[in-house]
């Protein structure tokens, strides 16, 4: 793209959240660490925390960026995958470059995709190659440490034929950082029988802003499986992941669970566009504000005829404070296609309560049992470890919230 | 067992119960009959202790303590328990863990839940989708795991169909212990309409206590009641004898009728 457009677009406002002065960040390519065990402690706590695991134990590859300087990127001995900068595999792959870059997600789409678009090119680059399934998953962490600092990425990830990869990416900010920006763009491609799951874990400041440009593009017989967990202070956040259903019989589920503490903004959401027939599409979100705020949007785009597609929105108050607004859109344009939604927020029914109060728990121990089912949805294709660790917050944070 | 004395209940403002008394001994099970909208279900619910049904007056005393303003949970935990009519769904929360929290080992939790046709629903969420009957047996499942000493059931047999009201019947007199487990597997528990059950009912006396509310009494077929009640006009107008004869007056006769009839000489 002709950069005079990228140009212009650096001042396109963005179709949903709050628009952004990138002028007040200090957008620089400097190496604040030069290796993950030179994070402060906090900040390591903080990885943990987002699933990223530095002892690399039953992971086949691990990638850490830290502000704009990748810091580590290391495949396990024999595994049949590849994974590096983006900028690197750019010069290696003129002809993937091709292919690939900026064909999921527009460059001139909104400020944040031109900023990236423009500057040198950080973020993962990962290949499967056809055929090839990996086992342990591979993790990614993206992470913001510096002050003030503009964080750019451009992850692209291809899965080839019949190719499956599960991949733990965990985004975070450390606890010191009072000003920022995190930018990210994510490409994905999932080729003909392959499957990719994802399962993202975000764990900014609540002085962080975040603006994430995700597209997914699923072949014939595909299946991309996400699953976001939100749960932590962010000062706005705004993203809106979609996933076009491009071959006859993928398939895509979206799961999210959002919890909004007292001074975070969330506007999250998910969308499916479903191209050719016999596709199909479930976009499920569970939230909570505690007091912070969020935007939970859905679409459903049925293009084609014999799709079938869900979308669900619940959300739960648990505070006077901040709010909670469903955005539940379906788009059927043509005559013979099945599409869904439910939605509902609100409080805690104390009908809900007394049931279980009546089984002889009392009302804190009703009303965490209640949040804990809420918050329980079918989230596949994690590794044992951590679908442990996301329920074990998740039971924390229904016990804290009980009372 | 159970002693209510003198009790007055408002629902939202308005008074439903009035001047209730009701004595119901230990191992004894007591029929509560009456038109619909008369209170029989704000009985239950105030004995439960549900938050809406305000006791403006008298006492409920439960195993000698006075448990009128008890909260809910201290009323199961000292062995209340009730099967409500319509209960709410709980989204996200297994049956399984359900049972388990009313006090159900894995183990027993899979052996209970088999011998009520239950086993398909142990890892759905509880209510989500039950029908008429699968809500029953889902209720009496939990009881069962429960083991309440007072059983409150409102309406067992609506929305049940012929065959499901004998699993119905005899899961409830299962949790009355008005079966003598231990002579087979407590897991199973035994019949109900099973004459050879009816005559080794050692437990009886030493059973637990139960109040059901039932329109047609088909429950009673399986579950041995000793004492009826008519509740009319938001009052226990009179206490009788045998349950199956005051269904029976008032199948002939009518409510009113056999409230008056009852109240002079009672049922024989």
């Amino acid at each position: 793209m002709d950069k005079h457009i990228l140009e212009e677009a650096l001042n396109k406002k963005a179709a949903f959240g709050n628009d952004i002065d990138l002028s007040t960040f200090d957008d620089n390519n400097d190496v604040h660490v030069l290796s993950p065990e030179e994070l402060t402690d906090t900040g390591k706590s903080k990885l943990e925390k987002v699933g990223i695991d530095l002892q690399e134990e039953n992971r086949s590859a691990t990638y850490v960026q830290v502000d704009n300087a990748a810091v580590e990127s290391k495949v396990k001995e024999q595994t049949p995958l590849e994974l590096m900068n983006t900028g690197a595999a750019a010069k290696k792959y003129p002809e993937l470059v091709e292919k690939y870059w900026w064909k999921a997600v527009k460059p001139d789409t909104d400020k944040y995709t031109a900023k990236t678009a423009l500057e040198q090119e950080q973020g993962y680059f990962i290949r499967v190659k056809a055929g090839t399934q990996i086992t342990a998953p591979l993790q990614a962490c993206v992470f913001m440490g510096h002050e003030d600092q503009l964080q750019r990425v451009h992850n692209v990830i291809i899965l080839e034929e019949g190719a499956e990869l599960n991949i733990i990416s965990g985004c975070a900010s450390d606890t010191s950082v009072e000003h920022g920006i995190h930018i990210g763009i994510s490409e994905m491609f999932v080729g003909k029988n392959a499957k990719l799951s994802f399962t993202m874990i975000h764990s900014w400041g609540e002085h962080v802003t975040v603006r994430p440009r995700t597209v997914t593009i699923v072949e014939e017989g595909g299946t991309y499986l996400s699953n976001y967990v939100n749960m932590e202070k962010v000062a706005d956040i705004q993203m809106y992941p979609t996933v076009r259903l491009v071959g006859k019989g993928a398939v895509t589920r979206l799961n999210s669970i959002l919890v909004a503490p007292e001074g975070a903004h969330m506007d999250i959401g998910g969308k499916a566009v479903l191209e050719v027939p016999g596709t199909r599409a479930e976009v499920i979100t569970r939230s909570i504000s505690t007091g912070g705020e969020i935007i939970n949007r859905g679409n459903l785009t049925g293009a084609a005829e014999e799709v079938q597609a869900h979308l669900e929105c619940h959300g739960l108050m648990l505070s006077k404070k901040g709010y909670i607004r469903a955005i539940p859109e379906l788009n059927s344009e043509t005559d013979n296609n099945e599409m869904s939604h439910e939605a509902a927020v609100g409080r805690i029914a104390p009908e809900e309560i007394e049931y279980l109060m009546a089984r002889g728990m009392n009302e804190e121990e009703a009303t965490a049992t209640i949040v804990r089912g809420f918050l329980n949805i079918n989230i596949e294709g994690l590794p044992d470890s951590l679908a442990e660790r996301i329920n074990a917050t998740l039971d924390t944070f229904s016990v804290q919230h009980g009372s | 067992m159970l002693h209510i004395e003198h009790l007055t209940v408002a629902v939202d403002g308005k008074t439903i119960l009035q001047d209730i008394n009701l004595h119901i001994a230990p191992g004894e099970v007591h029929v509560l009959l009456g038109p619909n909208g008369t209170g029989k279900s704000t009985l239950i619910s105030t004995i439960m202790g549900f938050e809406r049904y305000k006791v403006l007056e008298g006492k409920i005393i439960f195993k000698g303590q006075d448990i009128t303003t008890a909260p809910c949970y201290e009323r199961a935990k000292l062995g209340i328990g009730v099967m409500i009519q319509r209960p709410p769904t709980i989204r996200g929360l297994s049956l399984r863990k359900m049972v388990e929290i009313c006090g159900a080992t894995p183990k027993e939790t899979e052996s209970m839940a088999k011998w009520m046709g239950m086993s398909d629903f142990l890892d759905r969420s509880v209510n989500e989708g039950f029908s008429g009957g699968e809500l029953k047996r889902s209720e009496l499942l939990q009881l069962m795991a429960q083991k309440p000493e007072l059983l409150l059931l409102d309406e067992p047999e609506s929305g049940v169909d012929i065959e499901n009201i004998a699993l119905v019947g005899r899961a409830a007199n299962y949790i009355l212990q008005h079966t003598d487990c231990r002579k087979g597997d407590c897991q199973k528990p035994c019949c109900g309409n099973n004459t050879e059950c009816e005559d080794n009912n050692p437990l009886k006396e030493s059973g637990h206590s139960g109040l059901i509310i039932t329109h047609l009494g088909h429950i009673l077929k399986y579950v041995p009641s000793s004492h009826a009640h008519i509740l009319y006009n938001g009052t226990l107008t009179c206490q009788s004898g045998d349950p199956l004869h005051v269904l029976q007056c008032i199948a002939q006769s009518g409510y009113e009728r056999c409230v008056r009839e009852t109240c002079r000489g009672g049922v024989r």
